[in-house]
């Protein structure tokens, strides 16, 4: 077995070119091609590419989409995000476990299925859905799963089942992203600026990040431009993993062409020579047709060489594949896993923009920011900021789900109250909204009047909202339980602060916490808030330090009025041991 | 004016803390002269003789004896501290809470390379093991918690004159401070 790896593994390494920062890729199609990484694998790659074992057995075991354990040749994927748990996920779960008769995290018996969960897909506008080997399934219903299964089982291709369909849920498009686009206009609009205009235009548009945390995109490039380097990169954040987040699968699906606009804009502007699109691993299915789009855009001379007649502008895209961790979507972990290592957030300084990726001055820009240059560029600066607020100009894309009539993308003008966004989207009666998803805030009714912009409510497209007969805080929990799961693990406060946390959440809502519990809660968000190294632990703790604030009447009805409630029950801890031993506990016990 | 009386604990730790309290050196003879220790393995008393003050826990609780002994304390103690890493997470002890504790007593004595003839150990006299180590507040409601593995002799000094003399008992960083 050994020899028939060893010539796999040569094989994909030389495909890749013994690049050790094409790693991601190289490990992404040894796994395809094994089923999974067995520990020769592992052995095998860092051989081949002459770097060390644990450099390959630290990537791999990072990203949730490599398995170590071989699995079956269906792997089903059903998404337990919060979403999808208020629209069924766990009777979808349940069924699944009854059709396949295995647990989630087991693989049958004649080697055919795999069941896993995962985290948010970005399909929760048609949840419960489930990704089976990367194709998305969705809308689906208990009732469904045994025919699911009996189809797979029989070794039927996913993409031949009737809920294999992604709807584009584009609810209300805008002038900005979903207009109607001419293809190389903006390009060709930039090429008859020098770079320092494309980032004075983009600089009198006053466009900011839509990543979320609002970064003005013209100076990100203008730090970028000056900084000094060997070469100069774009990176185009494809990796929305923030629950609730389905903007870009709606963008890139919809109007790919805009975002390799302005990436090949940016590109123009930075003094780029190669463009990289970090794709989530969840978004393959979307795989083919971006690089059919990229194809064309190469054949009209949009990508290449001498783009557009301009004499050494040469810039190409490639697209990257991630492997699923929500942490990548932080733009220095980002780098990190292009770079094929595992996704830890980098100290900073030095600034991605100063020592990005392979060390070169890079631009990392969300696919919608990316989108808004390319617009700027063809209908000038002074078209796009009339539209929206002051410090927020053009418009936003949110992705509303939960508890509304009409859940998808809207394009919405800056500065729309929460109130008429609500109208919109048939969620009138809400008790809650989560704004800008777990990593932002939870609103009470009272903030409904407040505006989506930066100025009051950002957001990075995230919109859940929480019907009436919603337990807002076990949703909360839930949103703890996916932090906690997705702490790269690298500083304390994070990685033990959530865990510590996410217990003493239980504590309270299982009728065992008192007024003390909820302080000491608070008391530790803060120090996770303030102490952990990037942005995922710095927002871990906001779905409940928000609700402690906003739906303090919820927490205070969970809690008891004594002083001390122990969380422990020495009966059942003891009752493993005396299974064990055959002990009898003490009558007085 | 009787001395306040003190009482310690070791319940599962490597009485590490301990050691960190005699280290005090010479303060001993004042600690002496301030206060009385009621039940400890220091002065090998068994049980508690009288209502005592302070109460000092040293170890997670890893078995039914543990938690019959930390119930004790708190019935008898008008402050509690947990003093030193096991008692405040439950330490290295609880290093086993990750395995299943069949399996650990399985590798202990049965499958371990040094065993023969193994026998999981039964006797009704044996403390019956919990499912897991906890720490002290899991279980009973602790007034103050002292970090460190150990707390130096320093550290427990000052927060021991500090309760006992009814300071505050906020402790300089350097004190708490362990990396």
């Amino acid at each position: 077995m050994t020899e028939n790896y060893s010539e796999i593994i040569n094989e994909v390494v030389e495909q890749f070119g013994k690049d050790r920062s094409r790693l991601m890729d190289i490990t992404r199609a040894v796994h395809a091609k094994l089923g999974y990484l067995p520990e020769e694998a592992i052995g095998l790659i860092p051989k081949a590419l002459g770097i060390h074992r644990v450099e390959v057995r630290d990537m791999a075991s990072f990203y949730a989409f490599f398995s170590r354990e071989p699995q079956g040749r269906t792997v089903i994927r059903l998404c337990n995000s919060v979403v999808e748990r208020m629209k069924g996920a766990d009777a979808v779960a349940k069924a699944f476990e009854k059709a396949a008769g295995i647990k989630f995290g087991q693989t049958t018996a004649d080697g055919m299925l795999t069941l896993e969960y995962t985290a948010c897909i970005g399909l929760s506008d048609q949840a419960p859905a489930a990704l089976v080997n990367g194709t998305p399934l969705t809308n689906l219903c208990p009732a469904d799963v045994p025919a699911i299964v009996q189809a797979l089982k029989a070794g039927k291709s996913p993409r031949e089942l009737p809920q294999a369909r992604v709807d584009l849920n584009l609810r209300q498009p805008g002038p900005v992203i979903f207009a109607p686009m001419q293809r190389g206009a903006a390009v060709r609009r930039a090429l008859n600026m020098s770079p320092e205009e494309v980032i004075k235009e983009m600089n009198a548009s006053r466009v900011r990040g839509r990543g979320g945390a609002g970064f003005p995109t013209a100076m990100k490039w203008d730090f970028c431009r000056k900084a000094e380097g060997g070469a100069h990169y774009i990176v185009c954040n494809a990796d929305e993993g923030e629950p609730g987040t389905f903007k870009d699968r709606v963008i890139l699906a919809q109007c790919p062409d805009l975002v390799f606009e302005g990436m090949t804009v940016a590109g123009y502007a930075l003094g780029a020579v190669e463009g990289l699109v970090y794709l989530r691993a969840e978004y393959e299915y979307l795989l083919p047709s971006l690089e059919q789009c990229l194809a064309k855009r190469r054949s009209l001379g949009l990508l290449g060489e001498n783009i557009c007649g301009l004499e050494g502008f040469n810039f190409d895209i490639r697209i990257q594949l991630g492997a699923g961790a929500y942490v990548c979507g932080e733009e220095s972990a980002l780098i990190e896993s292009l770079e094929g290592k595992r996704g830890a957030p980098r100290d900073r300084p030095p600034f991605p923009v100063q020592k990005g990726y392979k060390n070169e001055p890079t631009a990392v820009n969300n696919v919608e920011t990316l989108c808004c240059a390319a617009r700027i560029m063809e209908k000038g600066a002074a078209w796009f900021n009339a539209i929206g607020t002051k410090d927020s100009t053009g418009t936003k894309l949110v992705s509303v789900s939960g508890d509304c009539e009409k859940p998808g993308v809207y394009e919405i003008q800056y500065g729309m109250s929460v109130d008429a966004l609500l109208q919109l989207v048939g969620g009138q009666n809400a008790q809650a909204v989560q704004m800008a998803g777990p990593s932002g805030q939870c609103l009470a009714p009272k903030d409904f009047g407040r505006s989506i912009c930066f100025e009051d409510l950002p957001t990075g497209g995230s919109v859940i909202v929480f019907g009436p007969q919603r337990d807002v805080l076990e949703c909360m929990h839930q949103f703890l339980e996916f932090f906690v799961e997705e702490s790269c693990g690298w500083c304390a406060p994070c990685r033990a602060g959530t865990t510590l946390m996410c217990k003493m959440v239980e504590k309270v809502l299982e009728g065992k916490g008192t007024r003390n519990d909820l302080r000491q809660i608070e008391t530790l968000g803060n120090t996770i808030k303030t102490m952990s190294r990037c942005g995922l632990g710095q927002t871990a703790a906001n779905p409940i330090l928000t609700t402690l604030r906003n739906f303090s009447n919820l927490w205070d009805a969970k809690v008891r009025s004594e002083d001390y409630v122990a969380p422990f029950d020495l009966k059942k801890a003891l009752q493993e041991a005396c299974a064990v031993t055959g002990q009898k506990p003490h009558a007085e016990e | 004016m009787a001395k306040p009386l003190v009482a310690t604990a070791p319940f599962t730790g490597c009485f590490g803390c301990h050691m960190s309290l005699l280290d005090i050196d010479d303060r001993i003879l004042k600690l002496v002269e301030l206060v009385e220790f009621d039940k400890s393995p220091i002065n090998d008393i068994k049980v508690f003789t009288r209502p005592v003050d302070v109460g000092l826990l040293e170890g997670g609780i890893s078995n039914d004896e543990n938690v019959e002994w930390l119930i004790k304390f708190r019935e008898n103690c008008k402050i509690l501290v947990a003093v030193g890493q096991c008692a405040l997470t439950g330490g290295v002890p609880a290093m086993r809470n990750t395995v299943p504790l069949k399996e650990c007593l399985e590798e202990a004595y049965l499958k371990g390379p040094t065993v023969i003839d193994g026998k999981i150990p039964n006797d009704p006299e044996i403390p019956i093991l919990l499912d897991k180590v906890y720490p002290c507040h899991e279980i009973v409601k602790i007034d103050y918690f002292l970090p460190g593995c150990p707390p130096s002799a320093d550290t427990l000094w000052a927060a021991l004159t500090a309760l006992l003399t009814g300071k505050n008992v906020g402790l300089p960083y350097e004190l708490i401070k362990y990396d």
